[in-house]
C-alpha cells in the first residue's frame, strides 16, 4: 500500500498541485497523506486486550464461573454482591474512599500549591520533595508505612506518645484502616495534584493580582476573587484524575491492610482480587462490572459538570 | 522589602522542617533499616543502626533464592522497554492522525481513548482471552497488556502536541516525494522528540512500579518483576525486616534516578497529559 502511494506522489510534485491526489478523501487530497490504517495496530490491541474483555465481562458476570465449567445463572452474582455485608461493605468503602482521598488533594494540593509559588526560600528543593514520592512503587510505600504505623513501637505512634497522645491503631483498628490508608495515597498522591494547581497559578496573569494590590484587596480577598476562579480547569483535573484513581484503588490497600482488620477497608478492586483467588471468577467479573458502572456513572456527570463550568469561566 | 524576605526565610524554613518530617523520614526510615543487621531491624525503631550491614544485606537480597531478585530486574527491564517500544509508535500513529485528519470516525475514535482512560479493565475475562491466544503467564503477553493500558494516555500528549507541528511541513515533505510512512517516520516522529522523552519517561516508571497487572496476569516465580518479589518478600521473610527494605530501596532507585536526569519532562507530561484529559 505504501509502495503506490509513494509512488503516485512525484507526477503530482511535478504538477505542482498537492491537493489533487488520485485518492480525494476528507479535506481535499493530502488527507490521503494520512493513512487511515495508521490505527490500525492500536485498534488491534486496543480491541483484543482492552474491549473484548470489557464486552465479554458482562456475559461473565452473569454466570457460575469455575476452572471447570461455566454456567448461566442470571443475575445472582450481583444480588449476592448486594446481600452479603461484606461485600456491599467494599461497595460502600469504595466511595468514601474515592471521595476523601479526592477532597483531601484539592485542598492539600491547593494549598501546597500556593506556597509553592509564594515568594519563599528553597523552593525548588520543596517541589521536588513533595512531588518525588508519586514516583515510587505503591508496594513499596506501603509496606514502609505499615511498619512507621505500627501501633507497637512504630515511629508515628512513639513520636505521639513522646508528647503524650496515644495513637489509634492505625492500620489495626476498624474504624481507622481505611481513612489510615487513605491518608498514605494522599500522602502518595499530593504532589501531583500539587504540580497540576501550580501550572494553573503560574498561568494567571499576574496584572490582576497587581489591580487587586492597587484596589486595596487582602491577600484572602484575592485568593478568593482571583485565584479560586481561575484555577478551576486545574481543580476538574485534579478532582478527575484522583477520583479515577481513588474509586480504583488496589495496590496501597492490599499492601497495607489487604481489606482487613475483617473487611473495614475492602473496596470494589479488592473485592475483585479476592474472589479471583477463591476460583469464584463469575463473582470477580461482577464485582468488575459493578466498578465499572460506579466509575462510569460518577465520572460522567462530574467530567460533565466541571468542564460546563471551565466554559462558563 | 527587608519584611518580605525575612518572611520569605521564616515560612521557607518552617516549610523545609515539616517537608523533611513528613516526606523525608519514611525514606530516611527505608535507607536505615535497609542498613541494619536482621535483629537489630526487628525492633522497627527509626534509629542509627548500630552495626552497619549495608553490603550484607545488599548480597543477601540479591542471592536469597538464586538471584530472583536480579531475575525479576531483567524481567522488568524486558517489559518496560517492550512495553514502551509499542506504545510509543502505535499511539504516536494513531495521535498524528487523529489530529491531521478530520472525518466522521473521530469522535468515535476520541471516545474510546477516553473510555480507555476511565474503565477499569475486567480482570478474569482479560486472563480469559490471554488464555486463549496462550499468552497467559508469558512476558510477551504482559508487554502487549503493558501497551495496551497505556495506549490511551500516550495518544492524547500525542495528539495535543503534533497540533504544535505545522501542516505545512507535511505539505512541503508530500511535494518533495515523501509517501505517507516516510512523511510520518522520517519527517514528524523526529520532531515529536520532546514528546516521545515524556511519554517514555512517564510510563517507564508506571510500568517499572505496576504491580496489579504482574499480580493477575503473569503470575509465578519465574517471570517474577521487582514489584512481585517485594510483596512475596513480605509474606515469606516477615523476621528479615532487613532484607525487605533493602529490596523498597533497591526497586526506589530506577524512579529517581529517572527523575534525577528527566525532573522536566516528568513534570510536563504527568501535567500536561493530565489537563488534556
Amino acid at each position: 500500500m505504501t509502495s503506490t502511494t509513494t509512488a503516485a506522489v512525484p507526477p503530482v510534485a511535478v504538477t505542482g498541485d498537492p491537493a489533487r491526489t488520485p485518492k480525494k478523501r476528507g479535506k481535499g487530497g493530502i488527507a490521503s497523506a494520512y493513512p487511515t490504517w495508521f490505527y490500525l495496530p492500536a485498534a488491534a490491541l486496543y480491541i483484543v486486550f482492552f474491549a473484548v474483555p470489557t464486552f465479554a465481562s458482562f456475559y461473565f458476570s452473569l454466570t457460575r464461573w469455575s476452572l471447570f465449567d461455566i454456567e448461566f445463572i442470571g443475575f445472582a452474582n450481583f444480588v449476592q454482591f448486594f446481600s452479603e455485608a461484606q461485600l456491599l461493605q467494599g461497595f460502600l468503602n469504595t466511595f468514601a474512599y474515592g471521595f476523601m482521598t479526592s477532597a483531601l488533594k484539592v485542598i492539600l494540593g491547593l494549598a501546597l500549591a500556593l506556597l509553592l509559588t509564594s515568594q519563599i526560600i528553597a523552593r525548588g528543593y520543596l517541589r521536588s520533595v513533595v512531588f518525588f514520592p508519586v514516583l515510587v512503587s505503591t508496594i513499596g510505600i506501603g509496606i514502609t508505612f505499615k511498619v512507621l504505623l505500627d501501633p507497637f513501637g512504630g515511629l508515628v505512634n512513639e513520636s505521639l506518645a513522646a508528647i503524650g497522645i496515644t495513637g489509634p491503631g492505625w492500620l489495626t483498628d476498624p474504624q481507622w484502616a481505611l481513612f489510615s490508608v487513605a491518608l498514605i495515597d494522599v500522602w502518595k498522591g499530593v504532589g501531583i495534584a500539587c504540580l497540576i494547581y501550580i501550572a494553573g497559578i503560574v498561568a494567571i496573569p499576574t496584572e490582576y493580582f497587581e489591580a487587586a494590590k492597587v484596589d486595596g484587596a487582602s491577600a484572602w480577598k484575592s485568593f478568593r476573587s482571583i485565584t479560586l476562579p481561575l484555577v478551576r480547569p486545574a481543580t476538574a483535573t485534579v478532582v478527575i484524575l484522583s477520583l479515577i484513581g481513588g474509586l480504583r484503588s488496589f495496590e496501597l490497600i492490599w499492601a497495607t491492610t489487604r481489606g482487613g482488620p475483617g473487611f473495614t477497608s475492602d473496596v470494589i478492586a479488592s473485592v475483585i482480587y479476592k474472589q479471583y483467588q477463591a476460583g469464584f471468577y463469575g463473582l470477580s467479573t461482577a464485582g468488575n462490572v459493578v466498578l465499572f458502572l460506579v466509575v462510569t456513572a460518577i465520572m460522567i456527570p462530574i467530567s460533565f459538570l466541571l468542564n460546563r463550568k471551565q466554559v462558563d469561566a | 522589602m527587608k519584611a518580605t524576605r525575612v518572611r520569605a526565610t521564616v515560612v521557607g524554613t518552617v516549610a523545609v522542617l515539616l517537608s523533611i518530617v513528613v516526606f523525608l523520614v519514611p525514606f530516611a526510615f527505608i535507607f536505615l533499616t535497609a542498613s541494619k543487621t536482621a535483629a537489630e531491624s526487628s525492633s522497627l525503631a527509626f534509629s542509627w543502626p548500630q552495626e552497619w550491614a549495608f553490603w550484607d544485606n545488599l548480597v543477601a537480597v540479591l542471592s536469597v533464592r538464586d538471584g530472583i531478585v536480579i531475575r525479576a530486574f531483567v524481567n522488568s527491564t524486558i517489559l518496560t522497554v517492550g512495553s514502551i517500544a509499542l506504545m510509543v509508535v502505535f499511539a504516536a500513529m494513531v495521535g498524528y492522525v487523529l489530529q491531521r485528519k478530520t472525518t466522521r470516525w473521530n469522535p468515535v475514535v476520541n471516545f474510546f481513548v477516553l473510555a480507555g482512560l476511565i474503565v477499569p479493565p475486567a480482570v478474569v475475562p482479560t486472563i480469559w482471552v490471554l488464555q486463549g491466544l496462550e499468552l497467559f503467564k508469558t512476558i510477551p503477553g504482559m508487554i502487549l497488556i503493558n501497551a495496551t493500558f497505556g495506549l490511551s494516555f500516550c495518544i492524547l500528549l500525542f495528539r495535543a502536541f503534533v497540533s504544535t507541528i505545522p501542516r505545512e511541513l507535511d505539505e512541503a515533505a508530500i511535494i518533495d516525494g515523501a509517501g505517507s510512512l516516510r512523511l510520518f517516520f522520517r519527517v514528524v516522529l523526529p520532531l515529536l522528540k520532546p514528546v516521545v522523552i515524556t511519554v517514555i519517561v512517564v510510563q517507564a516508571v508506571a510500568v517499572f512500579n505496576d504491580f496489579t497487572g504482574p499480580l493477575y496476569f503473569l503470575p509465578g516465580d519465574e517471570n517474577a518483576t521487582v514489584q512481585l518479589t517485594l510483596y512475596n518478600f513480605q509474606s515469606q521473610t516477615l523476621s528479615q525486616w532487613n532484607l525487605l527494605f533493602m529490596d523498597i530501596l533497591l526497586i526506589t532507585i530506577p524512579p529517581l534516578v529517572m527523575y534525577i536526569f528527566f525532573n522536566r519532562q516528568i513534570v510536563a507530561g504527568m501535567t500536561s497529559g493530565a489537563v488534556k484529559g
